[in-house]
């Protein structure tokens, strides 16, 4: 049986780990293959390095990190953040990532989610989705979901939902949906959101952003109807391990990989 | 004398550095003595040991990537077809031995296990495609050496949209489930290919490559 997915997620800055492993006694805790290395050890279904490199001179360093995480951790990765050209992508690809997360260049021309999903094929081109309820009552079933780019500031009119039909039929292989209006809040997952899109869409769906406890991990997947679960914090500062969250999942009857 | 080498055929599909590793990783651990090559050179195939076929993406391209290497499906032909080397295909790499592949289209595939590559279509509607993440192995034939150490149950990482439905059975070495049978592992003789990603499977992926690159079919 296919199993959820349980999916640390590390923030890459100029190269190095900023928001990542904060618990253990390590010698660098900006070294990206070390913290790789934690949660491919700790059991983590996948891992995924959001690049927030802001000077765009320093946007070559992901490629290193990538490289070197790949050279030594043989689970898939995903990577996303700033990802504007087929040329990004096909070096992200080149230097080890699986897969790799578009977003304000599939919301500028959903058109370069078709050409990236021909080009490399729809297994690795993810979609990350910003989005927010906006109007309705939430749980009433008359809510609307729009999508909102640089960091949940910018809305952009469009409506979440279709944007996710659209983009699966342009290819992407799979949805990394985040709950904006709950990202850092730790009150859970927006699932009236999550369970809107994952119901719209045949692809998988990673859902992200407003993680507080495990119960949140579980609502995602049984309220929220995602195939996978994506978390930072909560694993990072030592909160809860990769371990706990999946034996905990699993006494909520989710299947997950324990071995 | 040179070492003996695994070669790892690169025709321009996707990324072949994790499976470089992953190879240079089993090979390490259990001190063998090989060496890797990524190659898109036939004669390297030729002088090869082991030759490994990976591939991502759809399987025409796949097919016109392999084909546009000047020699190189002939010279597959005789190290694989005649002189019996181990042979392993991964993902497409592995979809590519059947005689066709139906993805935007019928295709001709290299025809070295008689079958057919098929949409993965769930008796379940609500399963997800592409079938992406972590699956249990059913073993058929437990008594493989491609599946020494490897069991019931161990979780392989697995990301396609398509399937490969082998004419004979007996092809199956191995299975998962995903609203229906799932080929994971088929094999004949010295040709095998895994439909899952054997270099993203943490252990039993780098056991599995161990499993490879001993066999003595």
């Amino acid at each position: 049986m296919l199993k959820t997915r349980i999916i640390p997620c590390l923030d890459v800055d100029d190269g190095r780990v900023v928001k990542g492993v904060n618990f253990v006694d390590l010698v660098d805790a900006g070294d990206p293959v070390a913290q790789a290395r934690i949660y491919d050890e700790a059991g983590a279904d996948e891992l995924c390095f959001l690049d927030i490199t802001a000077s765009s001179d320093n946007r070559e360093t992901i490629f290193d990190v990538v490289a070197k995480t790949a050279d030594e951790c043989f689970m898939p990765l995903t990577v996303g953040g700033g990802v504007r050209t087929l040329d990004d992508i096909r070096k992200l690809l080149l230097a080890g990532a699986d897969k790799v997360s578009i977003m304000t260049a599939a919301v500028k021309n959903p058109d370069f989610v078709r050409e990236a999903a021909e080009k490399f094929g729809s297994q690795c081109i993810v979609v990350a989705v910003d989005a927010k309820s906006v109007s309705g009552n939430v749980g009433a079933g008359d809510e609307r979901f729009e999508v909102f780019t640089h960091g949940g500031r910018t809305p952009t009119g469009i409506d979440a939902v279709q944007y996710a039909e659209q983009v699966t039929a342009c290819g992407a292989g799979e949805i990394l949906l985040t709950s904006m209006d709950r990202d850092g809040t730790k009150k859970g997952f927006n699932i009236p959101l999550t369970r809107a899109i994952s119901d719209a869409v045949s692809v998988p769906v990673v859902a992200s952003g407003g993680v507080g406890n495990l119960d949140h991990l579980v609502e995602g997947v049984t309220e929220g109807h995602a195939s996978a679960v994506l978390a930072a914090s909560i694993f990072h500062f030592g909160e809860h391990t990769i371990r706990e969250a999946k034996e905990h999942m699993k006494q909520a009857g989710i299947p997950v990989r324990l071995d | 004398m040179t070492r003996a080498t695994v070669a790892i055929v690169d025709y321009g599909s996707g990324n072949l550095r994790s499976a470089a590793k992953a190879f240079e990783r089993a090979i390490h651990e259990a001190g063998l003595d090989l060496n890797v090559e990524v190659t898109d050179n036939p004669d390297t195939v030729a002088a090869a040991e082991r030759i490994v076929l990976p591939g991502v993406g759809a399987f025409a391209d796949c097919m016109r990537g392999l084909t546009a290497l000047p020699g190189m499906i002939g010279t597959l032909e005789q190290a694989v077809m005649k002189e019996a080397k181990p042979f392993l295909g991964i993902c497409v790499g592995m979809q590519l031995l059947a005689s066709v592949g139906r993805e935007h289209g019928d295709h001709n595939g290299l025809g070295w296990i008689a079958g057919e590559v098929v949409p993965i279509q769930p008796a379940d509607p609500s399963l997800k495609i592409p079938h992406m993440g972590w699956n249990t192995l059913a073993l058929d034939r437990a008594d493989h050496q491609l599946l020494d150490g490897l069991e019931n149950g161990d979780h392989v990482y697995f990301v396609h949209s398509y399937q490969f439905k082998p004419e004979a059975a007996h092809h199956v070495l191995a299975h998962t489930d995903y609203g229906g049978t799932v080929a994971a592992l088929i094999g004949r003789d010295n040709i095998a290919g895994t439909q899952f990603h054997p270099e993203k499977s943490q252990q039993a992926g780098l056991q599995f490559i161990h499993n490879f690159l001993t066999w003595r079919p």
